[in-house]
């Protein structure tokens, strides 16, 4: 049990505004800190795709709210959505705030192993988030060498012509790294040693096993990308010569460093959507998740892979070409347990008694586009179809069809269906859904195309493709206005969203404890939202997360902490 | 067959990288329309009816697992094939360097594109070679060496209608080789982030028959 003394001594008395919102030890305050700073965040990183998207469909002509973008604010704009997005979005959102919100709830307790060590947590994520704000203000502007900061451009100042953005830049990314370094301890200690008592490893809900696993998949792959970062500041700052090869560096140390971290984070945010899926499915289809224990196996099975992948973002890159053929075959086969996940979460609907709500909407909408993600990867992990797609547009589509089902589907999915716990208070169902589709049509639209302009051999980061006449034909440029018109209608259905919240939040029906009457211990709190403490008794946990319709039970339901 | 969208073949090797890619499609197409597929019809066949009861499955019973790990054993065949024949694909392009019959020299720069031709005697570093900036000249059916390079940061050489692709790294010469089959002149772009001209770092090649590229290589100027 993970009762501190701390949490002791304070009770339930009242916190002011700012001791609660900065100093808080609460998981739920904390996470609630994460989920809005990530969302505000994904605001900043989806202006600044409006901005670039709007540049590339219409070359040139001065965006609205933004003025004539100039190919060294172009470069900005596309380098710092790709990090916020990463970083400061999916990660935040899919690992911080629901891992802090779900894993002490979902295991019946009172809150994270390490309070403190959770708060610092924050408090240097808010910090990191500052920095690369103000990186983007600073004389000469913000980073624009790309999220992947290939020295020598990053590196060197002559080049990349952002002295103090791209060091500032690093340095965000850096805090971060250390944030997430810390919360991971935390949900791993958690889920580990704080379970009600009764609850076995294989009764846990499959999304605390997936931040678990994501957690360990970051902890073992940021270390090397850290001391990059240490030597890219010094060569940066210092006049080091790690990535210089004047000075007896290599530029491609940089890269394996950075892959080696880069492909482990896809799975680190994927496995938290995946598991978020995996708790909506099959309470909105009344089913036993099929093949719990195989999903949790590929889950892991994938982590491990996901180490032996790194080098197919450099087939072309220069390294050796026997290399090629290893990681093409470790690439290749990640499709196996990814492949199997899809399955079983199909296998899931076999039989069910599905109800299209909301969240399940969101969480079936996952499954179906992260399929496209995961199919077109297949393009780009064997080594002699990705000689022609390797920094093309289809490379664009392709993880985007990954990280919008990951970051953007995945966080929808689950905040709609643990908002009711999270606030007491039920969305409305129809703006929901207006959202839904509002997001998911003009999705498609935006991405879909991209496919086609990759395959017409446009590559990526160029702010006007003027200057390639192979590229600027009217029926690519038509393409690019398809694509940018999608996002700016599926940008304006967000704010069918943030309605809906702000709606709900003051008029919405009252939620009763347990509205979707699914078996998993954060609906059997004494509160709803829970208060300081979860539970004024904690719970006893019987068994697995899924029983659901149960032939031995008149209700189809079974929740773990009801007694056999 | 011709690729939708894709510009069109104009290498020795860019058939084997498009018929790569149609395994793929095919593959992939087969597997994820029939996901798809059998998605939508559990979406709909299941859909919630009133007095009906969800089954019970665990997912532990072979008669209910077969249906998963059958397609999943089929996907690994067609992943050993996609695996052979990228290794067979990439061996070809990337390894398997035939002797040159032409060698240029290609060179990365923020933000432009220089070329070094070897001239009229067949060399590269020798007082008749010539220098050209964002216009690569070769000739057709000729299996051409590149030597590629960077001055300052990393750059990709990347000709679409060829499939052709290769980032250059400052401080190493990487070689490699494409045999142009059709006339004309193509994009030539730099395909890896180099800066603010990144956008702007655009060339053309010239693929000439071998009366043209004497004709030009009389009239250019040397220097």
């Amino acid at each position: 049990m993970s009762a501190t003394a701390e949490h002791v001594e304070h009770g339930h008395h009242d916190e002011g505004f700012v001791k609660k919102v900065l100093w808080s030890t609460d998981h739920k305050v904390i996470a609630f800190q994460y989920m809005v700073t990530g969302m505000a965040m994904g605001l900043v990183g989806a202006a600044m795709a409006y901005a670039f998207r709007m540049q590339l469909a219409w070359p040139g002509s001065e965006v609205p709210g933004f003025g004539i973008i100039t190919p060294d604010v172009y470069n900005a704009l596309v380098t710092n959505h790709g990090t916020i997005m990463i970083f400061w979005v999916a990660m935040p959102v899919l690992i911080a705030a629901f891992g802090n919100y779900l894993i002490p709830l979902m295991c019946g307790v009172d809150d994270m192993a390490f309070p403190r060590i959770n708060r610092l947590s924050f408090q240097i994520f808010l910090l990191s988030a500052v920095v690369l704000m103000v990186s983007l203000f600073v004389p000469g502007g913000g980073f624009g060498g790309a999220w992947t900061a290939y020295p020598p451009l990053s590196a060197q100042e002559l080049y990349s012509l952002t002295p103090m953005g791209s060091s500032l830049w690093l340095v965000a990314v850096a805090l971060e790294f250390v944030a997430f370094l810390l919360g991971g301890i935390n949900f791993v200690t958690t889920a580990m040693n704080s379970r009600a008592p009764g609850m076995k490893a294989l009764d846990v809900p499959l999304v605390v096993w997936m931040i678990v696993i994501a957690s360990i998949l970051f902890m073992a792959s940021v270390g090397p990308l850290i001391a990059g970062a240490v030597m890219l500041f010094m060569d940066q700052q210092v006049g080091t010569g790690f990535f210089d090869p004047a000075s007896g560096g290599d530029p491609i140390l940089w890269q394996h460093l950075f892959w080696f971290f880069g492909h482990p984070e896809v799975y680190v945010v994927l496995l938290p959507a995946i598991g978020i899926a995996g708790e909506i499915i099959p309470v909105f289809s009344r089913k036993k998740l099929f093949g719990y224990k195989t999903i949790l196996l590929t889950a892991i099975g994938t982590g491990v892979l996901s180490f032996f992948v790194w080098a197919h973002h450099q087939f072309v890159a220069g390294i050796d070409p026997r290399m090629a053929n290893i990681f093409t075959i470790t690439t290749v086969l990640i499709s196996i347990p990814i492949a199997e996940m899809v399955f079983l979460y199909i296998a899931t609907l076999f039989g069910g008694s599905i109800r299209f709500t909301t969240p399940m909407l969101w969480a079936l909408a996952f499954v179906a586009e992260f399929l496209i993600g995961g199919v077109t990867g297949i393009f780009l992990g064997a080594s002699g179809s990705d000689i022609y797609f390797h920094d093309t547009y289809f490379v664009v589509a392709h993880f985007h069809y990954t990280f919008f089902p990951i970051a953007i589907i995945g966080t929808y999915a689950g905040f709609t269906y643990w908002f009711p716990k999270m606030t007491g208070r039920m969305m409305s169902e129809r703006l929901g859904k207006v959202h839904f589709w509002g997001t998911i049509i003009p999705f498609n639209l935006t991405f879909l195309p991209l496919f086609f302009l990759g395959a017409a051999g446009q590559h990526r980061r160029i702010y006007d493709y003027s200057s390639f006449p192979e590229l600027a034909t009217d029926p690519l440029q038509a393409l690019r206005v398809v694509a940018t018109v999608a996002l700016l209608v599926m940008l304006a259905f967000q704010v069918v969203f943030f309605w809906n919240v702000f709606k709900s939040l003051r008029s919405g029906k009252r939620a009763e404890a347990n509205p979707w009457r699914s078996n998993t211990l954060e609906w059997t709190t004494t509160q709803t939202p829970p208060g300081h403490g979860n539970w004024d008794e904690l719970p006893t946990c019987f068994r697995g997360p899924y029983e659901y319709s149960h032939p031995d039970r008149d209700e189809d339901y079974w929740p773990q902490n009801e007694p056999a | 067959m011709r690729l939708p969208f894709f510009p069109e073949a104009a290498s020795s090797y860019a058939h084997n990288i498009d018929n790569l890619i149609w395994l793929i499609l095919i593959s992939v197409g087969f597997w994820g329309g029939l996901t798809a597929a059998t998605f939508f019809y559990f979406l709909w066949k299941y859909r919630a009816k009133e007095g009906v009861k969800a089954l019970y499955v665990t997912g532990k019973d072979p008669r209910h697992k077969r249906w998963v790990t059958i397609p999943h054993w089929l996907i690994i065949v067609c992943d050993v094939f996609i695996i052979i024949g990228a290794i067979w694909v990439w061996h070809k392009v990337k390894q398997d360097l035939p002797e040159p019959e032409q060698t240029v020299r290609v060179i990365g720069a923020q933000w432009t594109w220089k070329f070094v031709h070897p001239g009229p005697d067949g060399l590269l570093d020798t007082d008749d070679d010539i220098r050209t900036t964002d216009e690569l000249h070769v000739m057709v059916d000729t299996v051409t060496h590149f030597q590629l390079e960077s001055e300052d940061v990393l750059h990709s050489f990347s000709v679409p209608a060829f499939r052709l692709k290769q980032d250059a790294i400052p401080g190493r010469r990487i070689t490699g080789w494409f045999e142009p089959t059709r006339t004309g002149d193509y994009d030539f772009q730099c395909a890896e982030m180099c800066g603010i001209g990144h956008g702007l770092m655009a060339a053309r090649v010239y693929v000439e028959t071998p009366e043209e590229h004497d004709a030009w290589m009389a009239s250019a100027p040397r220097y």
